[in-house]
């Protein structure tokens, strides 16, 4: 069962005006479950684009995208065939955003100011679920990640590995199925790439789906990654073996 | 394991709020119970009022002017002169009586 | 209907966290805006209840007084007066009063002084005068009478009640022998008449009459006397006016930093929150509690602390202005008088502009796609 499916997937922007530009450009992709799938390319190639397109941050501007093996709140049971998400109300996906995908960013984007605890429940707060659970969730995941000794400080003291252990605990907040990662080592050094990957390797190993967007070798030729697409001016160049 | 489950910001806002809420009401009743005695409480000023025929507060007894303001007429405040600066603080209180200005 | 709550209770934890990040700031702003609900909210409380005093002395008052002019100024009306007017149709009774007021020269009060029907010799006094002079009851006054001869010895007989401060501090109470001679009050002439009327509804036409028989006469009405007490304790005017002015400056100025205060910052969290999956509307949830926070908590600190101030202590920050220059000050506790009405315009006015001012330049920036963040 494929968990995501993309066909025939374009984004435009700019649509209409001389500044138009195809940042992703036809592209058709299966993610399968459980599995690491590394986008690879130079920047502008469309990478961040096309994880937006299937985080449900952005819609497509034409092209079908299904997810399967999900279930939000708003259905009554495990939809088989899988929802095709292009179409659906903005609330929908949002709901569908929040519980299915985790997201880890470049930049961290971590709130400062604001505890490491905190920062790592941020997803939690608007679903409206119960505090105690989400702060027990979260508790688990500092210690998992080693950050629990500073639960109660603000972010911006802690190290740059310390930054990405975070940004990692706060996509895993809401227990989402599939964690997508953009450009995830391009702020650290070889170490601690390695340490992520290594974070990778336990998250593949709990059974999450992982999509890294990444042009960075540590990640790409890594044994961890079981597929890895290449991309380069909005189409994909070699969508590299299915594993 | 951390302990994660301290007693919420939150939590304490709201209890704020919630006394503040109570203490307003409290005084509400407050207001409430002291107006139900204001009859013994006001019984004497009544009295002498009453008595006395008086017409205002004994509130601003700086200047005779200032001291019956109901009693007064357009030019009471400028004792010496239409545009004299005024003398007391409480002049610029207590404007001329309504009727007059007009 | 609990996950609604405890969505409430989430976003409005970190709009806390958020507000303790600028500890001083806020805490000031707090500071600020309470201060300006307290002043206002006091002045509130003053004036309705000494509005009450004021039309509880008035309900008893006089329905008409009328005064004398001469040359323009207030003068004693011949008592023939009194018999003429009395003459009128509807006029059910002319008292002719005698008052005046009195400098008491070694403590710079100014005495009110009134007459009553006492045993010549005596005096009640009230307790600000009592104060004043630090006499009491069976102790003697000396006042200094106009005739420049003898001064005049009187015996306290009662010390007003405290209770009574409001109205009649600074009253000495005199029989009509001993006025007429601390005055050199010229027989035959009273300060002025008091009338009482059998229709109030036809007291204007009394007073044309009494216009036209003496041009001198200067009938008071009591409408009018309500109507001054009105002009100088409506919250809409008079002392209310001068500190509104002062508080919509200040929230203009609020309104005005939050609204130019966007910074950069606070729009790249904004960003970070909508790709972390907040909704636009969680954004806004957000910027309300920030504002509400604040203006909450300052509604309520401030109407308690001017109702404590106003009700238990006396008004005590508005005595300097009320006391101007005299000597002479009531000591008074005032009867609680609440006007919700009042108090409802005040919590429009302070909680809802500046929930709003918080919210509305968010607006904007809450409504960026989600994928900004990422792509910044």
């Amino acid at each position: 069962m494929n968990m995501i499916s993309l066909t025939n997937i374009s984004k435009s922007f700019h649509v209409g005006k001389a500044s138009q530009f195809v940042a992703v450009n036809d592209v058709s992709l299966d993610i399968e479950p459980g599995k690491v799938t590394i986008l690879k390319g130079p920047s502008g190639s469309g990478k961040t684009t096309l994880m937006t397109l299937i985080g449900c941050m952005a819609r497509p501007t034409s092209g079908r995208i299904v997810l399967s093996g999900m279930r939000a709140a708003w259905m009554a049971s495990e939809e088989p065939a899988g929802v095709e998400i292009t179409s659906l109300p903005e609330r929908f996906l949002n709901d569908i955003r929040r519980r299915t995908f985790g997201f880890v960013f470049q930049q961290f984007n971590l709130l400062k100011g604001i505890s490491v605890l905190e920062n790592v429940m941020l997803p939690a707060y608007p679903t409206g679920e119960d505090h105690r659970e989400f702060a027990k969730r979260a508790g688990v995941l500092l210690e998992q990640f080693s950050i629990a000794r500073h639960a109660s400080s603000p972010v911006e003291w802690l190290s740059g590995g310390e930054l990405q252990r975070v940004a990692i605990a706060r996509a895993l907040i809401n227990d989402p199925s599939v964690i997508i990662a953009d450009e995830p080592t391009a702020h650290l050094d070889t170490a601690l790439s390695r340490e992520f990957m290594t974070i990778v390797g336990t998250l593949k190993k709990a059974g999450k789906t992982i999509l890294i967007a990444s042009h960075d070798p540590i990640v790409f030729d890594s044994p961890l990654a079981d597929r890895v697409v290449e991309m380069r001016d909005g189409v994909i160049t070699s969508s590299g073996p299915k594993p | 394991m951390i302990k994660t489950h301290r007693i919420r910001k939150s939590t304490v806002f709201l209890v704020l709020t919630i006394v503040n809420v109570m203490a307003f009401s409290l005084l509400m009743l407050h207001a409430r119970s002291v107006q139900g005695r204001a009859g013994e409480l006001l019984a004497s000023s009544s009295r002498i009022a009453r008595e006395l025929q008086l017409t205002d507060l004994c509130l601003f007894t700086e200047a005779r002017y200032t001291r019956h303001p109901a009693m007064g007429d357009v030019h009471a405040a400028f004792q010496d002169h239409p545009i004299a600066l005024e003398h007391f603080p409480s002049g610029s209180l207590v404007p001329a009586p309504l009727p007059l200005v007009r | 209907m609990n996950r609604t709550i405890e969505r409430h209770k989430n976003i409005l934890e970190f709009s806390l966290s958020s507000l303790l990040r600028r500890k001083t700031k806020n805490a000031s702003l707090l500071a600020i805006y309470t201060l300006i609900v307290f002043a206002i909210a006091s002045l509130l409380f003053f004036l309705s209840a000494m509005k009450r005093e004021a039309l509880l002395i008035l309900k008893d008052a006089p329905d008409m007084v009328v005064q004398r002019m001469e040359a323009g100024r207030q003068d004693l009306v011949p008592l023939s007066y009194a018999k003429e007017i009395a003459a009128l149709r509807g006029v059910r009774e002319v008292k002719p009063r005698l008052w005046g007021y009195y400098y008491d020269s070694p403590s710079g009060g100014n005495l009110t002084v009134m007459t009553a029907e006492m045993p010549a010799g005596f005096i009640k006094i009230g307790s600000g005068v009592s104060r004043l002079r630090r006499a009491t009851a069976a102790d003697v006054i000396v006042l200094q009478s106009y005739d420049n001869e003898v001064p005049l010895m009187l015996e306290i007989e009662e010390v007003l009640p405290y209770e009574s401060e409001l109205a009649a501090a600074d009253l000495v109470i005199m029989s009509e022998l001993d006025f007429r001679k601390l005055f050199k009050f010229p027989q035959g002439h009273a300060t002025d008449l008091a009338l009482t009327v059998a229709n109030p509804r036809e007291l204007s036409t009394l007073a044309g009459k009494i216009v036209d028989k003496f041009p001198d006469a200067r009938p008071i009405l009591k409408s009018e006397m309500l109507r001054t007490y009105d002009s100088i304790f409506d919250w809409r005017g008079g002392m209310m006016l001068v500190m509104m002015i002062a508080a919509v400056l200040s929230f203009i100025i609020f309104a005005w930093d939050r609204a130019t205060g966007l910074s950069a910052e606070e729009r790249k969290e904004i960003g970070i929150l909508k790709s972390i999956g907040w909704e636009t509307s969680d954004v806004l949830l957000l910027k309300f509690w920030e504002g509400a926070v604040i203006s909450l908590s300052a509604f309520f600190f401030g109407v308690i602390a001017a109702y404590v101030h106003v009700y238990f202590f006396s008004a005590p920050l508005f005595q300097p202005v009320l006391k101007g220059w005299s000597v002479l000050y009531p000591q008074f506790k005032l009867v609680p008088a609440v006007d919700t009405y009042q108090l409802g315009v005040l919590f429009f006015l302070t909680v809802a502009p500046y929930t709003f001012a918080t919210i509305i330049p968010c607006w904007r920036a809450a409504t960026i796609d989600p994928d900004a963040a990422m792509r910044s």
